[in-house]
């Protein structure tokens, strides 16, 4: 089915399509932004500014755009995906020359009003691009070579791209929510079988060539690595911030230590308090219950998606309904494991928690597309 | 593309399945990361609740108030005194080095203290206060309070230093308290945690350095919440400290004033003993030394004049000095024969001189012999010959166990540092030690006090103390701790013949009274307070033939540290003892020409609570005695013009 029959049947047209957002998923999408105010207005010991403020401004942009992206039809959209994804790689081009240094990694370009992470803007993009390759792609030769190796070039150019720069965190979040998009379009599962052998063999190759002339990680991810795996050896140097996050979480109890109360976030034992490590804070303060919540609240969101993306009738709609679930799922998945402890520190943040611009900006156009599947779903 | 409408029917199936597929291993990974939470959350709360509160809460330990230390009459030896010192919040200074020059303009920084500061702010943290100067003088520290605004990040702190009111005169009884040394750390097993609050003073010698454990009493704590740089937000809680128990010592601070002004810049110590108790109500070494310099910091000159000083002004001569306590010792000598019933007091001995012992020839100090001698003369005049032949008699065992009994060889435990042991040698001791046989010329030598004997000024008060009141006196330095009474060192019977007891102190009385007794130029004369002693004096070199054949060389004309010792012993009132008094001058040459007018003049200040009467000296001494006093009360008066006195 093409765009052309949609017109046929009846889509929502002008204001009317506002009543065709999917309101559950945008109350959702509040709560959760909700939440990550009143963090952040807790670990700044009390305070609106230096981060709610500026926080609850972008997220009123954010929806604002979420809305133009919802209103515009999806088709839209499919069309200029292609286009989307060469800005985006073009900006990553970009922050490699221009961009600013920050926390050891070259990732934004300062716009002026507010500075542009273009990895984030990728991780969306490259979602948009692999959907309409399916969904122009007959699904008979989705598992062909050829056609399997076009969309892994389209993942591999902004992974590699990213790590350059470096973040570990997005190179693994493009991958994995390229891989998903294309386990869901129908790609044969030998693939993936032969990709996670061969990733298993780099994750070996990584271990094998550190210290060697060919060594493939900086020197500070693999104290992150070693941190990760024992984060008793350096309490107070690398393995701090693994400790003291456990600390927090551990400490929180059932119901937490009481809003403002967390000692280990208020005292800046929890490093990064209000960003990648933020999800401590509430543990801490709300407890196994507050961290319950916020899960069940993420998997609401997700389950909205798959809704949605069970309900399109256009496999565009489907694919990046799904692949913005994933990349959401991967989101807070990689973000919680790391303050966890069971993955290693590699800076993602928590989903439209943390503070952020691009990430929120990013995240809440994203789900402005799966509100776009929503109201142009033909009925 | 157009596409069947089956074709799109099975790629949306597919899809579907594999939608829902990843959807389950989404909620199972969720399923896990809420179990881990669970886990971290639930199961182990407990544990990551006290690491939270270790985190966050640091206890910092709070310095006890040191016990202060008095004399028996209350006035103050050692007390506590608000110290002033400078800090600096090197965060809150900004230029460090330009607000240390600026402050090194308005007060002396010595360059070292700054070298340490600079030190410790490069190595600690922005916001940790350092100090900067210690111990500094109210003026100064009103300098800087005004100047405060010119001085960002320096702050002046008050806290508490020891302060020696007394000065030199108990330096070396109370001793002195220093900051706590990696070396004083080293010596402990299981440190105090109290030591290691910086700056913390703990005794270093003496007094202060024996009852350390009574004065430091116990540490307070406060409990303050830190954030993760260590900046302290606030205290939490807070328990104050256990001061350290108050002393009383039995000595007489006037007392002791005076004793260590009367021997004056001799190398000299004198004991003064009560009779009654056995507290030591004087126990002075000169010279001495000012305490609070070493409190300060004192500086490596100063502390290298002390050390080199041939006068030894660090050692506490009155209990680590010990000397051959020459004719002071035949006292016991005499004791012991009577004892054993091998001399009578009518008995005499012929003293040409000098006596042959085994082929060697003992010498009598006066040349031309004293004749026929009974034991009251041999005591008056301290004929050697006498004891030389008593001495055979009785043999050294009986010597020395008597020596023992009286307090010599033994070690008196007083609180102070080194108290030494001396030594009154037996057979046994010299095979022991020497690997030799005792000789015949060995006892003949101990007879006089000479050869092995060595005794402690405090020793020798023990001794004279017994034998005046006939029991076993042990010295008392401690009267009460936080106003409880320490036991008294008042002692049982000796068991000793009350007769044989009274013949040794009529021969004492006669050394002090009798016109022909060696002591007797330092006499006292008034009525009840008649004194009896024994002069001493004690070779530090032998005399060999070839001198002796060219004449002795008189004391005078050798270098000092070849001079004789000078020793005498005494109790008063005779009829009655209240005091025992010993003292040494360390090569003063003559014990009746060095020693007993100290010893008598402590003795008279003793007995008269203060400066005795010039009536209670011979006539002829008065003028001059008048013109000492004097010259003492000077000194006394100049002295009390140091900054730390409180004796003006």
């Amino acid at each position: 089915m093409s765009y052309l029959e949609y017109n046929a049947k009846s889509t929502p047209t002008g204001l009317r399509k506002i009543l065709y957002l999917n309101w559950p998923l945008t109350l959702l999408l509040a709560s959760v932004a909700g939440v990550g105010f009143l963090m952040l207005y807790s670990v700044a010991g009390g305070s609106f500014s230096p981060w709610a403020e500026p926080q609850f401004k972008r997220f009123l942009l954010g929806m604002g755009v979420m809305l133009v992206v919802a209103l515009i039809p999806i088709w839209f959209w499919r069309n200029i995906s292609i286009l989307a994804y060469l800005t985006s790689v073009v900006l990553l081009l970009a922050v490699e020359f221009f961009g600013t240094v920050g926390m050891g990694a070259q990732r934004w370009i300062d716009l002026g009003f507010m500075r542009l992470q273009p990895s984030e803007l990728m991780k969306i993009t490259s979602v948009m691009l692999l959907a309409a390759y399916y969904d122009w792609l007959p699904p008979e030769r989705s598992s062909r070579p050829t056609w399997v190796l076009i969309p892994v070039l389209m993942i591999l150019v902004p992974t590699v791209l990213v790590l350059r720069h470096p973040d570990l965190g997005t190179s693994i979040l493009l991958m994995a929510a390229g891989g998903g998009e294309m386990f869901l379009a129908g790609v044969h599962w030998a693939y993936f079988a032969a990709v996670i052998a061969a990733g298993l063999g780099l994750v070996a190759a990584v271990f094998k060539s550190r210290g060697n002339s060919w060594q493939l990680l900086e020197n500070y991810q693999y104290r992150r690595i070693d941190t990760f795996l024992d984060p008793s050896q350096d309490p107070l140097g690398a393995g701090y911030h693994i400790t003291q996050s456990k600390i927090a979480l551990g400490s929180g109890g059932w119901s937490g230590r009481g809003y403002m109360q967390g000692t280990q976030s208020r005292l800046n034992f929890l490093p990064e308090k209000h960003t990648d490590f933020i999800f401590t804070t509430l543990a801490e303060e709300f407890g196994f219950i507050g961290g319950l919540t916020l899960l069940t609240l993420y998997v609401l969101i997700i389950v909205f998606c798959v809704a949605t993306a069970l309900a399109a009738k256009d496999r565009f709609s489907s694919l990046v309904s799904l692949g913005v679930a994933i990349t959401f799922f991967l989101f807070f998945a990689v973000n919680m494991s790391m303050v966890m402890g069971l993955a290693p520190v590699v800076g993602v943040p928590l989903p439209l928690v943390s503070y952020g611009g691009s990430a929120m900006l990013v995240l809440l156009a994203a789900f402005g597309l799966v509100q776009s599947a929503n109201i142009h779903r033909p009925r | 593309m157009r596409r069947s409408p089956k074709d799109q029917e099975a790629a949306h199936r597919k899809l579907s399945r594999r939608a829902l597929l990843l959807g389950g291993l989404q909620l199972g990974f969720v399923g896990a990361l809420a179990a881990r939470m669970r886990y971290l959350q639930i199961d182990q709360a407990d544990q990551f609740r006290l690491l939270a509160e270790e985190n966050r809460i640091n206890i910092r330990l709070l310095a006890p108030e040191r016990g202060e230390i008095f004399d028996r009459n209350g006035r103050t030896l050692a007390h506590n005194s608000p110290s002033y010192r400078i800090i600096i919040v090197p965060e809150d200074a900004g230029d460090v080095e330009q607000v240390i020059a600026k402050l090194s303009e308005l007060i002396d920084l010595p360059p070292e203290d700054i070298e340490r500061a600079r030190t410790e702010i490069r190595r600690g943290r922005p916001f940790l206060p350092i100090t900067l100067a210690d111990q500094l003088n109210w003026e100064d520290i009103s300098k800087v309070a005004v100047n405060a605004p010119a001085l960002p990040g320096i702050t002046p702190e008050v806290g508490l230093t020891r302060i020696y009111p007394q000065l030199d005169d108990f330096a070396h009884v109370v001793g002195y308290v220093g900051p706590v040394s990696d070396y004083d750390l080293s010596k402990l097993d299981a440190p105090d945690p109290i030591l290691r609050i910086p700056r913390f003073q703990i005794g270093k010698v003496g007094f202060e350095a024996k009852r350390e454990d009574i004065l430091r009493g116990t540490a307070g704590a406060k409990r303050i919440e830190v954030n993760a740089g260590g900046r302290v937000m606030r205290e939490l809680d807070r328990k104050e400290g256990q001061a350290g128990a108050d002393m009383q010592l039995t000595v007489d601070a006037a007392l002791q004033n005076y004793a260590q002004a009367r021997l004056g810049s001799e190398s000299a110590a004198v004991v003064v003993m009560d009779c009654e108790n056995g507290d030591l109500r004087a126990i002075a070494s000169a010279p001495s030394f000012d305490p609070n310099q070493f409190v300060r910091g004192i500086s490596v000159a100063d502390y290298r004049m002390l050390t080199d000083d041939p006068y030894r002004p660090l050692a506490n001569k009155t209990v680590q000095g010990t000397y051959p306590p020459g004719s002071t010792f035949k006292m016991v000598v005499s004791l012991a024969a009577l004892e054993e019933d091998l001399v009578g007091p009518e008995d005499t001995v012929y003293c040409p001189g000098h006596m042959e012992v085994s082929g060697r020839k003992f010498h009598c100090w006066k040349r031309g012999g004293h004749g026929h001698v009974d034991l009251n003369t041999a005591l008056k005049q301290s004929c050697d010959v006498y004891y030389y032949d008593l001495a055979i008699k009785v043999g050294i065992d009986k010597i020395s166990a008597m020596a023992k009994r009286l307090g010599l060889g033994t070690r008196h435990d007083l609180p102070m540092s080194a108290v030494a042991s001396g030594l009154a040698p037996n057979r046994e001791w010299k095979s022991r030690v020497k690997g030799q046989d005792w000789l015949v010329g060995d006892t003949v030598n101990a007879s006089i006090g000479q050869g092995f004997m060595l005794a402690s000024p405090l020793q020798l008060a023990v001794m004279t103390a017994r034998l005046a009141t006939g029991r076993a006196l042990s010295p008392r330095l401690i009267k009460s701790i936080d106003g409880v009474e320490q036991p008294s060192g008042a002692g049982d019977s000796l068991g000793l013949n009350e007769n044989h007891l009274r013949m040794v102190r009529r021969g004492m009385y006669s050394v002090s009274n009798d016109r022909r007794g060696t002591g007797y130029r330092s006499r006292i004369i008034a009525d009840g307070m008649r004194m009896a002693g024994k002069s001493g004096t004690s070779q530090v070199r032998n005399i060999t033939a070839a001198e002796r054949a060219a004449g002795v060389i008189s004391n005078k004309d050798l270098p000092w540290e070849r001079r004789d010792h000078a020793l005498y012993v005494c109790f008063a009132p005779y009829d009655d003892p209240k005091f025992a008094v010993s003292v040494i001058v360390e090569h003063g040459g003559g014990g009746s020409t060095a020693a007993a007018p100290i010893a008598r003049d402590v003795m008279l200040q003793a007995l008269y609570d203060g400066t005795p009467p010039l009536e209670a000296y011979p006539k002829g001494d008065r003028q001059r005695i008048k013109a000492q006093q004097e010259r003492l009360e000077r000194e006394r008066i100049k002295r009390a013009e140091n900054p730390d006195s409180d004796r003006a």
